[in-house]
């Protein structure tokens, strides 16, 4: 039954995954750039959390919801000052202005509190369930619970809500989007503010749940999500969730057959094959130019 | 109601409308022709603020529009059918529709146009839960000029209607052109096809390079001999 216990793990790993990898592919799908900042954004929303936590002395939920908030403000920024300005400029110039403003953010972090680790303080209740002879602990389950919560959210304000219409129209066509009287702009913002809300949620799980939180902690798991992204169909919403959760299945698998040493590679070998085979990823479809 | 006065518009240092000046009024349709490449897009695009004239005026009611953002243009009263029809291909056509009518608030209102927009097109209600762009070119053309009634407009912007249309199709877009404009909306009409807009509209302007080269009654310019031979195939 240690395969099981390894699938869960690895779902839980993986929606993680898929909650920072829905904000690239949001990004993307609406401004076509990807945002290398984003594993940042987790980043401060781990510290945000843990301050939070232990500074403030708040619970988990009030400390997952204001790290959502700040990093939503942060990613709305992050917007406004560095890629609004770069607009209607070639999308390299915007995809090296992301990979500055991850660095910014790093260093940032590293100037203002030091490069020093933290330990996350331990909020959740953690027992281990038996079941079927599996061991799972209570708090695997709890972090999919509430990203599955989130994720459903996010389907709702995407599909049932006037702001996630315009976020659809927009990415599908900017201009037709602005015949609508869509505002562009602040569509633009609500996209960077939901994708960095959901990264803000990410950072406090991941804290909860591997307890080690540092400034360059973004990097790996945002390359990750990034590569669950396009795994799933970059741009595609349920892709990047179908995506996450499989990377994060087929890591713990790479680690239970014995190849743990192996397992960031796993993911971009997945990379590298999902480009060669199927470029547009699982969700994706082929596009063809209409002359 | 619409007053157009000496525009220039550049795409960077391509200059595409050379001083247009053009006036549409209330209750009319007034028809843009000219050949492909003319400044007919150009100038709808300038109308509903996707490009910005580098000089002259856009007086629309009792202000100016010129140089304002298409969504503060949308709610003043002016909906813009674009060319090739531009529908939202991966949403439903009722998605399409209420966004069509994204900066209105009453919902009741909104229920009722839609129904309005079914009669009109009582095709798009048989599809309304269809994906937009499984639909045929001539279902998305009443699906973008159905979008765009949803705004309400006072002038509606029509850009291309026809092309790329079989005949029986063109036929009744025209008519239904024509109906929309009986409930009293003001069209303003760009189409390749001219004889077609010449039978529907009031008056009409020539456009040729980014200058208006003639403008008159549209029965006037139906048996002008220089555009028969121009623009109606010369017979």
């Amino acid at each position: 039954m240690e395969w099981l216990q390894q699938i869960i793990n690895g779902i839980s790993l993986g929606s993680i995954y898929a909650l920072i990898a829905l904000g690239y592919t949001m990004v993307y799908g609406i401004i076509k750039l990807i945002n290398f900042a984003h594993g940042d954004v987790f980043m401060v929303g781990a510290f945000v959390g843990f301050y939070a936590i232990t500074g403030f002395g708040l619970g988990f939920f009030p400390a997952l919801i204001l790290s959502m908030v700040i990093c939503a403000i942060f990613g709305v920024l992050i917007e406004r000052i560095a890629y609004k300005p770069l607009r209607n400029a070639t999308r390299i110039a915007a995809l090296i202005t992301a990979i500055g403003m991850s660095l910014l953010i790093e260093y940032g972090v590293i100037y203002v509190r030091g490069a020093q680790p933290e330990a996350y303080p331990n909020v959740l209740p953690n027992t281990t369930i038996n079941v079927f002879g599996a061991q799972i602990s209570s708090q695997s389950l709890f972090i999919l619970g509430i990203s599955v919560a989130l994720m459903i959210i996010l389907q709702f304000i995407v599909h049932k809500t006037k702001i996630g219409k315009a976020m659809r129209a927009v990415s599908h066509d900017m201009d037709a989007a602005r015949l609508m009287g869509i505002n562009v702009d602040n569509t633009i913002s609500a996209t960077f503010a939901i994708g960095s809300g959901l990264a803000g949620a990410a950072g406090v799980i991941f804290g909860v749940y591997y307890t080690k939180i540092e400034p360059l902690m973004g990097v790996i798991p945002g390359l990750k999500a990034f590569v669950a992204a396009v795994l799933g169909g970059i741009g595609i919403i349920p892709g990047a969730m179908v995506g996450g959760l499989l990377l994060g299945v087929i890591e713990s698998i790479v680690s239970a057959a014995g190849f743990s040493l192996w397992r960031d590679a796993a993911a971009f070998v997945i990379l590298i094959l999902i480009l060669i085979f199927r470029p547009s990823g699982i969700f994706g479809k082929n596009t063809r130019e209409k002359v | 109601m619409l007053k157009v006065d000496d525009i220039n518009v550049y795409y960077g240092n391509i200059q595409a409308l050379k001083g247009v000046s053009l006036e549409v009024k209330e209750g009319e349709i007034v028809t843009l022709i000219g050949a492909n490449g003319a400044g007919k897009s150009t100038l709808l695009k300038t109308l509903s603020g996707l490009l910005k004239p580098k000089s002259g005026t856009i007086h629309y009611l009792d202000g100016s529009i010129s140089g304002k953002a298409p969504q503060s243009i949308v709610k003043t009263g002016i909906s813009h059918v674009p060319e090739g029809r531009r529908v939202f291909a991966n949403m439903s056509v009722e998605e399409n529709l209420e966004l069509g009518a994204y900066l209105r608030k009453n919902t009741k209102e909104i229920r009722k146009d839609m129904e309005h927009v079914y009669e009109l097109f009582p095709r798009l209600q048989e599809r309304r839960k269809q994906i937009s762009g499984t639909l045929s070119g001539g279902e998305q053309q009443m699906l973008a000029m159905g979008r765009a009634i949803m705004a309400k407009p006072k002038l509606l912007l029509l850009d291309e209607p026809s092309m790329g249309l079989a005949p029986l199709m063109v036929k009744n877009i025209f008519q239904i052109i024509e109906k929309i404009n009986r409930e009293g909306t003001t069209i303003l009409l760009v189409e390749q096809n001219a004889n077609m807009a010449l039978s529907i509209a009031d008056r009409a302007y020539v456009i040729e390079t980014g200058k208006v080269v003639v403008s008159g009654s549209a029965s006037e310019l139906q048996s002008s001999e220089q555009i028969k031979k121009a623009y109606l195939g010369g017979h």
